[in-house]
C-alpha cells in the first residue's frame, strides 16, 4: 500500500508532500527536499543535452536531405551522442602554453553554471518549479548577462588572438541583442502586471502570442542571437573562424561550451513557451485533482509544457537548417536600426493601450485591440523599410555607373530585364 | 541562524575579493576579483529581501560595468604588462580615510540601532516587514519613481542625463564629413 502511495505521488509530481507526510516536517526535511529538487533538475538539464544533440543532427540531416547518425545504437543512431560524450570525457586535459590558468578554466565552469541557474524560475507544471520569484523575468536577464563575461574570460584566457577577436565579436552581438530582448519582455510583463513566471502563466487565459505576436517575434529573434544560433552564429562560425572564442578548448572543456549552448537554447524555448504560449496550461486539465487527492493534472501540465517547448525548439533547428549566416555588420545593423526602434514603439504603444482600455473590457476584445496594434506597428515598420529600400534603389539608378550599364546604341538591351522602375536609357549626345 | 551563516560566507567572499582587487598585480585578475566582490554585494541585497536590487546589481555591475572595465584593461596594452607594485606611498592618508569611515559607520549604526548591553537590540533579529510589502516591492518602487510625492524629479533628471549621454556618444561617433572636405 505504501509503495502504491509512493508511485501515485511520483506520477502526480508531488513527491515533496509524500516525503513531508512520511518523515514529518522540519527544516531538515525541507533542506533535503530542496537539495533533491536541485539535483533532479540540474541532472535532467545536463542529460537532455545528449538527446538534444542527437535530435539536432537528425533534424538537420533530414532538412539537408541526408540520413544523419545511423550506426551507433541501432537503426536511428540513438547512442551516437553517448559515444561522442565518452570520447570527449576520455580526452587529455590540456592547458595551452601562455594561457591564463584561472580565466581559461573558470570560463567553461561559469558558462554552464549560468545556463543551469536560469532554469530555477521555469515552471514545469502547476506547483512544480524551482522557485517563484516575484522578479522571475528580471532574474533570467541578470543571470544571462553573466554569460557575456564568460566569453571574455575564455577569449582572453586562451592567449590566442583569434580567440580574443572571436570573443569581441561575440560580446558585441550579445550586448546589443540584450536591448531588444529586454524591451520585448516588457510587453508580457505589462500584460500580466507581474514579473513572476508563474504569475505570467496564470494571466494567460488567452496566450500572449495572440496579444503581442510582434513582441514574441522580437523576443524569438533576439533569443536566437543570445544563444548564438544560426543566422547569428558568428560566435562559432564553423566555416569562417573555426570556433571563435573557444578555439583553444579541447576535450570536455569544449564539451562544456557545447553543453551550455544547448541548455541555453532549450531554456530559451521553454521561456518562450512560458511567456507567450501559456506554459503548462492545457485547457484547465492541468489543475485536475483526482478523488483521493492526488494532483494527476500536473503530469498533463508537464506534457503540455514539454510539447510547447519542443515545438519552439524545433523552430530553432528549422531556422538553423534553412537560413544562411549574416555578416557581423548586418547583425548589428539589423539590431540597432530595426529591432530596437520597433520594440521601443511597441512598448510605448502597448503601455498606453493597456492604460486606456477600461478594466471591465472582455478579454477577447482586449486581445483583439492589442493584436490590431501589433499588426499595425509591424505593417508600419515594413512599409518604412520598403520605402527606404525603394529610395536607395532609385538613387543608385539615377547615378550613372551605379545603375545598369548604359551602352550607346544598345539602349534596348540595357532596359531589358524589366524591374518596373528601370529608367529610360540615357539619350546619346 | 541560516541568515547569519550565509552572511558570514558572503562577507568572507566579499572581503577576500576586495583585498585581492587592490593587491593583485595582474590587472585582469584584479578585474575578476572586483566582479566577485560585486557578486558578494548582490548576495547581500538578496539576503536583505531586496531581490530586484540584487538582480539589478548583477545586470548592471557584472553584465555591463565589469565588461567595460575589462575592455578598457584589454585595450590598453601598457596596462596589461605592468609590473609595478600596486601599493603607493600614502599609507598615512589612507589610514586616516579608513579611520574616518569607521567612525562614521559606528556613529550611523549606533544611531539607528541600540547596541548597549541590556537595551533591546535590533541587531539580533530581522526588522519586522510584512510579506505583502516584500512581494509587491517592485511595483512600489515603480510607483515611487513616477509619483509626484516620490522620486519623480530625480527620476526625470537622471533620464535627461542619460539622454544627454546618449546624444553625446552618437555625436562623437558620427562621421565628420565637413572636416574631411575642408
Amino acid at each position: 500500500m505504501n509503495i502504491l502511495d509512493l508511485l501515485k505521488s511520483i506520477i502526480s509530481l508531488d513527491l515533496g508532500n509524500y516525503i513531508r507526510e512520511t518523515f514529518g516536517t522540519g527544516p531538515g526535511t525541507e533542506f533535503l527536499i530542496d537539495v533533491g529538487g536541485v539535483l533532479i533538475l540540474s541532472t535532467f538539464c545536463l542529460l537532455i543535452v545528449v538527446f538534444l544533440i542527437w535530435l539536432e543532427r537528425k533534424v538537420l540531416a533530414r532538412i539537408q536531405d541526408r540520413i544523419g547518425p545511423n550506426r551507433v545504437g541501432g537503426r536511428y543512431g540513438l547512442l551516437q551522442t553517448v559515444a561522442d560524450v565518452m570520447k570527449l570525457l576520455s580526452k587529455e586535459v590540456i592547458n595551452p602554453a601562455g594561457a591564463d590558468w584561472i580565466a581559461y578554466n573558470l570560463a567553461p565552469i561559469l558558462i554552464v553554471m549560468a545556463s543551469l541557474l536560469m532554469w530555477a524560475v521555469l515552471p514545469f507544471a502547476p506547483g512544480v518549479f524551482g522557485v517563484n520569484l516575484n522578479i522571475g523575468v528580471f532574474y533570467v536577464l541578470a543571470i544571462s548577462s553573466i554569460s557575456v563575461m564568460t566569453l571574455l574570460l575564455a577569449g582572453w584566457g586562451s592567449n590566442n588572438k583569434y580567440a580574443l577577436l572571436g570573443a569581441f565579436r561575440a560580446v558585441a552581438q550579445l550586448v546589443s541583442y540584450e536591448v531588444p530582448m529586454i524591451l520585448a519582455l516588457i510587453v508580457p510583463i505589462i500584460l500580466a502586471r507581474t514579473m513572476s513566471t508563474v504569475g505570467i502563466i496564470d494571466a494567460q487565459n488567452i496566450p500572449f502570442l495572440f496579444y503581442a505576436p510582434l513582441s514574441a517575434l522580437i523576443f524569438y529573434i533576439s533569443s536566437l542571437a543570445e544563444t548564438g544560433r544560426t543566422p547569428f552564429d558568428i560566435l562559432e562560425a564553423e566555416s569562417e573562424i573555426v570556433a571563435g572564442f573557444h578555439i583553444e578548448y579541447g576535450g570536455m572543456k569544449y564539451g562544456m561550451f557545447m553543453l551550455a549552448e544547448f541548455i541555453g537554447a532549450l531554456f530559451m524555448s521553454g521561456f518562450f513557451a512560458t511567456l507567450y504560449l501559456g506554459g503548462y496550461r492545457f485547457f484547465g486539465l492541468e489543475n485536475w485533482v483526482s478523488a483521493d487527492g492526488y494532483t494527476y493534472g500536473r503530469i498533463i501540465g508537464l506534457v503540455a509544457f514539454f510539447a510547447k517547448m519542443f515545438v519552439v525548439y524545433f523552430v530553432f533547428m528549422w531556422v538553423r537548417g534553412t537560413l544562411p549566416r549574416l555578416r557581423v555588420d548586418q547583425i548589428l545593423g539589423f539590431n540597432w536600426k530595426g529591432l530596437v526602434p520597433v520594440s521601443l514603439v511597441l512598448v510605448l504603444a502597448v503601455a498606453l493601450a493597456d492604460k486606456l482600455i477600461p478594466s471591465g473590457t472582455p478579454e477577447v476584445l482586449r486581445m483583439l485591440i492589442m493584436l490590431g496594434l501589433n499588426v499595425l506597428i509591424a505593417w508600419a515598420a515594413l512599409e518604412i523599410l520598403r520605402r527606404r529600400g525603394r529610395e536607395i534603389r532609385d538613387e543608385s539608378d539615377d547615378v550613372p555607373g551605379h545603375g545598369l550599364p548604359v551602352v550607346e546604341g544598345h539602349g534596348h538591351e540595357a532596359g531589358h530585364d524589366d524591374h518596373g522602375v528601370t529608367p529610360e536609357p540615357m539619350p546619346a549626345h | 541562524m541560516t541568515q547569519q551563516v550565509i552572511f558570514i560566507i558572503l562577507s568572507v567572499v566579499l572581503i577576500v575579493s576586495a583585498i585581492l582587487v587592490v593587491t593583485l598585480r595582474n590587472l585582469f585578475h584584479a578585474a575578476l576579483a572586483l566582479m566577485a566582490s560585486f557578486l558578494g554585494v548582490a548576495g547581500y541585497y538578496v539576503l536583505l529581501e531586496a531581490g530586484f536590487l540584487g538582480m539589478a546589481q548583477l545586470l548592471v555591475y557584472i553584465g555591463a560595468i565589469s565588461i567595460l572595465i575589462i575592455f578598457a584593461v584589454m585595450m590598453t596594452r601598457r596596462l596589461m604588462q605592468t609590473i609595478e607594485t600596486p601599493f603607493n606611498s600614502q599609507p598615512i592618508v589612507g589610514l586616516l580615510g579608513a579611520g574616518l569611515l569607521l567612525v562614521i559607520l559606528i556613529v550611523v549604526i549606533t544611531g539607528l540601532y541600540s547596541v548597549t548591553p541590556g537595551a533591546e537590540s535590533l541587531l539580533g533579529m530581522a526588522p519586522p516587514v510584512e510579506p505583502v510589502i516584500i512581494e509587491s516591492s517592485v511595483a512600489r518602487l515603480g510607483r515611487a519613481f513616477v509619483s509626484a510625492d516620490g522620486f519623480l524629479l530625480p527620476f526625470i533628471l537622471i533620464s535627461i542625463l542619460l539622454l544627454a549621454a546618449l546624444v553625446g556618444s552618437i555625436y562623437i561617433a558620427w562621421p565628420k564629413h565637413e572636416e574631411e572636405n575642408s
